[in-house]
């Protein structure tokens, strides 16, 4: 038997050299060590990211925070039909339907606030989206406040490009 | 006044040793065990973009400290509470007054004697002190009138009894090897060489006395595999539970301090004090013109080596963070190189020959410095051990202690006796 799966036995009775505990203990002090040396020399290849100075490669199929979609003379894509806060399972997206000047175009949001503290990111909003209006594409999860009110995103904000995460 | 200046010069420098060694173990402690669990642990505390690898986290640890709430808990005993610390550090520190860091010092015809107390019962004198040290863990914990706190305490004393039995017997046989109660004369006498090549140290005269001695250390500090009284998932932190601010702080640091005694006793008993294998102090005096030159060029290379080092992660790191940050390799490389051309100057000015007075000189810091190299090596030791094995469960702690280690040792002790007596 390999010595792992003997190890992986609920029940396993020391045998005498390792009931002496020394030799058990120098072979884990070896191993610890290898580690320690390893990460000294090798520093580049520890798996640390240094993480406000670095930051990690995502997929481009990450959910980060939405974004609104323009048409080409920058107005708003979104046309109020309620699909995507009807299909939101946390009911996090709050939409105002206001009639359109433009009798083609019918209805467009007065207002489109996202509570980002409610949102869980799941992309049933996208996926609902019948004009493509709505994105998680901007890849930005780094979203912080010091009030709940930043987090509470409205129609400008998702509408241009911000980097930030938050209001 | 021939007695009391010299002291103090010896207290001054084994205190500066000491807690000067106290901050760069808690950070050999944290950055050891990150980069034995594969992380880089503390990099961010800086001055002036300079964080030294973590170096600076002990000062910002203690300012933290120092402004942190002293909070007593409601029904803690007063007096006790706040004197629990102190006592525990107190008597941390007591134990190195025994210690023989050197052989002795010859300065204008007069030698001193490079140990604070050259006490004829030295090893009682240690004895006596360690077991001291549990009544501060155990009014710590009592005074705190918390159950966790008291359990550990308790845990601390049963702990130190148990380990106490076996760390005398261990020493016992030390004690028939060299005849002699006294730390120098142990320390002395392990600089003899036994057939003519093997240093007569305590680990080659009484190696299973080495290892009881060393893991009955370990239980005594309290550090793991046998750090039950602070055992902290069912003990929540043990004895130092209630405790905060600078008073915390003094738990810390006699931890440390323990350590740094415990390596201190492993050296002094076991592993030849401050001797050199085979380069005595006479050895040294006359043959200073190679031994200098050859220590001064082996820290030249060391210099050189982290330099060039520094200096490549400098090239390779450039603009990594856009800050004062990116100018901590050059600045690390400069010293580096500084030192490395101060191994040159001083290998460059070298006599071939030193004067007898300074030959001696010379051979005493040589044996301080071994002293404290080998003391820094088990300090790291009980890191490195700390951070490879589980704790163990409090009966194996006792089973450990009184069915293995007390047997071996009475043991141990038979058959040193009747092998000095056929010798």
């Amino acid at each position: 038997m390999s010595r792992d799966s003997k190890l992986h036995r609920w029940h396993h009775r020391m045998n005498f050299g390792e009931s002496l505990y020394l030799g058990e203990v120098f072979r884990g002090m070896g191993i610890t060590m290898g580690h320690l040396l390893k990460n000294l020399f090798w520093t580049k290849d520890m798996p640390t990211v240094q993480y406000p100075e670095e930051h990690r490669d995502y997929s481009n199929r990450f959910r980060g925070r939405h974004r609104l979609m323009q048409r080409e003379d920058g107005t708003e894509k979104c046309v109020a039909c309620m699909m995507c806060s009807t299909a939101c399972p946390s009911d996090c997206i709050h939409i105002t339907a206001g009639e359109h000047s433009d009798p083609s175009i019918e209805k467009y949001p007065e207002t489109f606030e996202i509570d980002l503290l409610r949102c869980v990111y799941c992309g049933l909003c996208e996926e609902a989206c019948p004009v493509d209006a709505i994105r998680m594409d901007t890849g930005i999860y780094e979203i912080a406040g010091t009030s709940r009110e930043q987090f509470y995103v409205n129609k400008e904000f998702l509408l241009n490009d911000n980097q930030q995460g938050t209001l | 006044m021939s007695v009391v200046v010299p002291s103090l010069l010896k207290i001054t420098f084994l205190l500066t040793i000491i807690l000067g060694l106290v901050p760069v173990l808690i950070w050999v402690e944290r950055k050891g065990s990150a980069f034995i669990q594969d992380r880089t642990g503390p990099n961010r505390a800086s001055i002036a973009g300079i964080r030294l690898a973590g170096l600076v986290h002990p000062i910002a640890d203690v300012l933290k400290l120092m402004f942190k709430e002293d909070f007593r808990p409601e029904g803690s005993h007063k007096f006790l509470y706040a004197l629990a610390p102190f006592l525990v550090f107190f008597i941390a520190l007591l134990t190195y007054a025994v210690i023989p860091f050197g052989d002795f010092i010859e300065i204008a015809g007069v030698q001193y004697n490079l140990i604070v107390a050259d006490l004829d019962i030295g090893i009682l004198y240690v004895l006596a002190i360690a077991s001291l040290g549990t009544y501060g863990v155990v009014m710590g914990g009592w005074a705190s009138n918390n159950k966790y706190a008291f359990l550990g305490a308790l845990r601390s004393t049963s702990q130190m009894i148990s380990y106490e039995i076996c760390m005398g017997l261990a020493i016992m046989g030390i004690m028939m090897v060299f005849s002699s109660l006294r730390l120098s004369d142990i320390a002395a006498g392990q600089g003899d060489l036994i057939w003519g090549f093997l240093p007569k140290w305590g680990i080659v005269v009484q190696p299973i006395g080495a290892i009881l001695f060393i893991v009955a250390v370990f239980a005594e500090t309290n550090r793991n595999p046998f750090d039950l009284p602070e055992g902290e998932s069912e003990l929540v932190s043990g004895y130092h539970l209630e405790y905060s601010s600078l008073k915390f702080a003094l738990f810390f640091m006699a931890e440390y301090c323990n350590m740094v005694i415990g390596a201190a006793l492993i050296t002094t008993l076991f592993f030849g004090g401050w001797n050199i294998p085979w380069l005595s102090r006479d050895v040294i005096v006359s043959n200073v013109g190679i031994v200098m030159p050859i220590q001064l060029g082996l820290q030249f290379l060391l210099a050189t080596v982290i330099a060039l080092l520094f200096f490549m992660r400098a090239k390779r790191e450039k603009n990594k963070f856009g800050d004062n940050r990116d100018r901590e390799p050059v600045f690390m490389g400069v010293i580096a190189t500084l030192s490395a051309a101060g191994a040159v100057v001083a290998l460059g000015a070298t006599p071939w020959t030193l004067g007898p007075g300074a030959a001696s000189i010379y051979a005493t810091l040589l044996q301080v410095g071994a002293f404290v190299g080998k003391v820094v090596f088990f300090c790291w030791v009980f890191i490195w051990v700390r951070w490879t094995l589980p704790r163990f469960r409090y009966d194996q702690l006792m089973s450990l202690g009184w069915k293995v280690m007390l047997p071996l040792g009475l043991a141990n002790l038979v058959v040193t006796a009747i092998w000095l007596a056929l010798v």
